[in-house]
C-alpha cells in the first residue's frame, strides 16, 4: 500500500517544520549527525540544517514524504554528498552514519507533541513526520554507499597505477619492476603502461623485473609473453629479469616455457645486458 | 616519387620509404605491395622502410600483406623493415596470433635507417638494438653494404610459443 | 538499445564497417586497447562475410550494461555456409588467401562469440565486448 495522506496534513506537517526552524535547528546541532560537525564550522553545520529542514518540508509538501527520489530528497542529497563522502573518507560506515541519522527524530516528534499533540489528527501526523525523517535517513545512506563504492573504485585504480611504475634506466632503457601478486587485470595494467612508456620514451631495451613477484600461474605467465611479443612489435627487446628458483621449477612443473624470450637472473643484469645492446659499455673510473 | 593511389613511395638514397597516412582498403593494399616490388627491383635498393605509426588497425589481411613484402624484400636481396607500429595494435596482433614472426621491426623511421646502415640526416642517432656499432658506442663509419654484420640479426624474432600458431 | 545496420557488398564497406564500430566503441568509452581488439574483429568478419560468404551485412548494437556500455555485432552473409565449424575455427584454417586467422582470431578478441551455419544456409556470427574490462 502506497503511503498517502491528505494534503492538508502535508502543508500542516511542512509549515511546522518551517515554522520551528530555529528550534530544530538548535536541537540538531546538540544530537546525532549535525552534532559531529568535525571539522566543519558551527555556522555551515546549521545552514546545513535549515536547507535540509527546507528539502523535507518541500517533500511533504509535495505528498512524497516516503520517497527518497523526491525533489527535496535529492537535494538532500546533493547539500550532503560532500559531507558524508568524507565521513565515509574518515572510515565511517554507513550504519553509523544511519543511527546518527536516526537520532534527528525523537526532538522533532517532542516538538510536534508540545504544540499540536491535543489535535485530532495528530497521530496521522506524527506518522507523517516521522515517515519524511525515516526518508532523509534512507537518502543521505544511499549517498555513504555510493560514496563508499566510488572510493573503492578510485582506490583500486590507484593501487593499479601505483603498483605498476615505469622507471627509465638509461636512455632509451625502461624497467617495470613488478611486485607483489599479479592478477590478470594488473599484469594488463602493466603490459599496457610499458607499452605507451615505449613509444613515449622511445625505448630500445625494456625489461620486466619479477623479483618481487611470489609466485606466477599460467595466464600471467602468458602475459608476460604477450608483452614481450608486442614490444618487439613495436621494435623494442623485451628482458624479463628476476625469475626465482623456485618460480623456474613451478614454471617448468606447469609447463610454461618462456621460449626464446631474453631472460637475466638478476636486474642489474638485465642492465648490463640492455646498455651493450644499445652499445655502451661499462668501465671502471680511472683514479688519478 | 611515384603515386599509388593515395600511399607514396619515396626513395631516398638506396632506401625505399613509404609511410602509410590514409585508412586502406584491400585493393590500396595490394597495389603498395605490388608498387613496393616494382620499386625495390628498379632501384636496387638496401632497404624497404614501411612506416605504419599512423595505422591505428592492423587485421589479419594487412598483417600477410606486410608479412609479404618482407619476404618478397629478402627475395629481391633488401630488407623491409616495419615501423611505429601503435602499442594497442601490437597488443591486438598479439591476441590474434599474428606477431609477425620474421617481419623486421623499429620503433622510429631514424632507427630503421640505423639498422640499415644510413645516417637519417636530421636526428642524432637513435641505435636500435642489434645495429651495428662499434664498441665506443658510435655508428660505425663507411658502407655496411648488404652483407650486414650478423649482429643486425639478433634481435629478429624471438617469439615464445604461447599457441600452436605462435 | 540502439541499432545500426552496415551492409557488406564491396571492400570498401570493410572500411566502412571499421569506421562504424569505432565510433560505437569511442563513444561507449572503451579503452585504446578495447577498441582496437574490437574494431580488428570486426574487419576478420566483415571480411569473412564478403570473401566467403558473397556479402552480407552487420547489425551493430550498444547498450549500457552496470557502468560501461556493451557492443554486439551481428554477422549475416547468405553465402555456401560452413559444414565443419570446428575446422572453421582453427588457427591456419582458409579457403581463401588469407592466413587463415579471420574466425578463430575475431574469437580471441572479444568477450563473447557465437556462430551459427550450415551448408546452404549462410552464416551468422554475434559478437559482444563490454567496456571498462580492464578494472572489474
Amino acid at each position: 500500500m502506497a503511503m498517502t495522506f491528505d494534503q492538508n496534513a502535508n502543508d500542516d506537517v511542512a509549515d511546522f517544520l518551517l515554522e520551528h526552524e530555529e528550534r530544530i535547528t538548535e536541537d540538531w546541532l546538540r544530537v546525532g549527525f549535525f552534532a559531529q560537525h568535525g571539522s566543519q564550522d558551527v555556522e555551515q553545520a546549521r545552514a546545513d540544517c535549515r536547507a535540509v529542514l527546507a528539502a523535507i518540508a518541500d517533500a511533504a509538501r509535495s505528498g512524497r514524504a516516503h520517497d527518497p527520489a523526491a525533489p527535496g530528497f535529492l537535494q538532500v542529497r546533493a547539500l550532503l554528498g560532500d559531507l558524508v563522502a568524507m565521513r565515509t573518507r574518515h572510515g565511517e560506515s554507513p550504519s553509523q552514519t544511519a543511527l546518527e541519522l536516526s537520532r534527528l527524530k525523537q526532538p522533532v516528534l517532542d516538538l510536534w507533541t508540545r504544540h499540536r499533540g491535543n489535535e485530532a489528527n495528530h497521530v496521522a501526523h506524527t506518522v507523517l513526520l516521522s515517515t519524511a525523517l525515516d526518508t532523509l535517513r534512507l537518502a543521505v545512506v544511499e549517498t555513504a554507499l555510493s560514496a563508499g563504492a566510488d572510493i573503492i573504485a578510485y582506490q583500486q585504480q590507484q593501487l593499479m597505477e601505483l603498483s605498476t611504475p615505469v622507471i627509465k634506466l638509461w636512455d632509451n632503457v625502461l624497467a617495470v619492476p613488478l611486485i607483489g601478486t599479479l592478477d590478470s587485470a594488473r599484469s594488463q595494467v602493466a603490459m599496457e603502461s610499458l607499452l605507451q612508456a615505449i613509444v613515449d620514451h622511445q625505448a630500445a631495451v625494456a625489461i620486466l623485473d619479477i623479483t618481487g613477484v611470489p609466485t606466477i600461474d599460467t595466464m600471467v605467465a602468458q602475459h608476460l609473453l604477450k608483452t614481450a611479443m608486442a614490444a618487439r612489435l613495436m621494435g623494442a627487446e623485451c628482458v624479463i629479469s628476476g625469475i626465482r628458483p623456485q618460480i623456474a621449477q613451478t614454471m617448468v612443473q606447469l609447463g610454461i616455457e618462456l621460449g626464446e624470450v631474453n631472460t637475466r637472473g638478476t636486474l642489474a643484469d638485465a642492465l648490463a645486458y640492455a646498455l651493450r645492446r644499445i652499445g655502451l659499455s661499462v668501465n671502471r673510473a680511472e683514479t688519478a | 616519387m611515384r603515386p599509388t593511389g593515395a600511399v607514396p613511395i619515396l626513395t631516398l638514397g638506396d632506401v625505399v620509404l613509404v609511410s602509410i597516412q590514409v585508412e586502406l582498403h584491400d585493393e590500396l593494399v595490394l597495389r603498395l605491395q605490388q608498387d613496393l616490388a616494382q620499386q625495390v627491383a628498379d632501384t636496387g635498393a638496401r632497404g624497404v622502410v614501411i612506416d605504419v605509426s599512423a595505422i591505428d588497425i592492423v587485421d589479419s589481411f594487412l598483417a600477410k600483406v606486410l608479412h609479404d613484402i618482407s619476404a618478397t624484400a629478402a627475395m629481391l636481396a633488401s630488407t623491409a623493415i616495419v615501423v611505429g607500429i601503435r602499442p594497442a595494435v601490437a597488443i591486438t596482433l598479439v591476441e590474434l596470433g599474428l606477431p609477425l614472426r620474421g617481419v623486421r621491426t623499429a620503433p622510429s623511421v631514424n632507427a630503421a635507417f640505423a639498422m640499415l646502415g644510413v645516417r637519417a640526416a636530421s636526428e642524432r642517432p637513435h641505435v636500435p638494438p642489434g645495429s651495428p656499432v662499434s664498441p665506443d658506442g658510435r655508428l660505425p663509419s663507411g658502407d655496411r653494404g648488404r652483407e650486414d654484420d650478423p649482429r643486425a640479426h639478433d634481435h629478429l624474432p624471438r617469439e615464445p610459443r604461447v599457441r600452436e600458431m605462435w | 538499445m540502439e541499432a545500426r545496420v552496415v551492409t557488406i557488398a564491396t571492400e570498401l564497406d570493410i572500411v566502412r564497417v571499421r569506421q562504424a564500430v569505432r565510433d560505437v566503441a569511442v563513444r561507449g568509452r572503451f579503452s585504446l586497447v578495447e577498441q582496437t581488439k574490437l574494431v580488428t574483429a570486426a574487419s576478420e568478419l566483415a571480411r569473412n562475410a564478403l570473401v566467403h560468404g558473397g556479402g552480407g551485412e552487420v547489425t551493430v548494437q550498444v547498450e549500457p550494461v552496470g557502468t560501461g556500455t556493451r557492443v554486439r555485432l551481428v554477422f549475416v552473409d547468405h553465402g555456401p555456409g560452413i559444414a565443419d565449424l570446428d575446422q572453421a575455427l582453427t588457427d591456419g584454417f582458409t579457403t581463401g588467401s588469407g592466413l587463415g586467422l579471420g574466425l578463430g582470431g575475431a574469437r580471441r578478441l572479444v568477450d563473447e562469440f557465437h556462430i551459427e551455419s550450415a551448408p546452404g544456409r549462410g552464416t551468422t556470427v554475434t559478437i559482444s565486448s563490454t567496456s571498462g574490462g580492464a578494472v572489474r
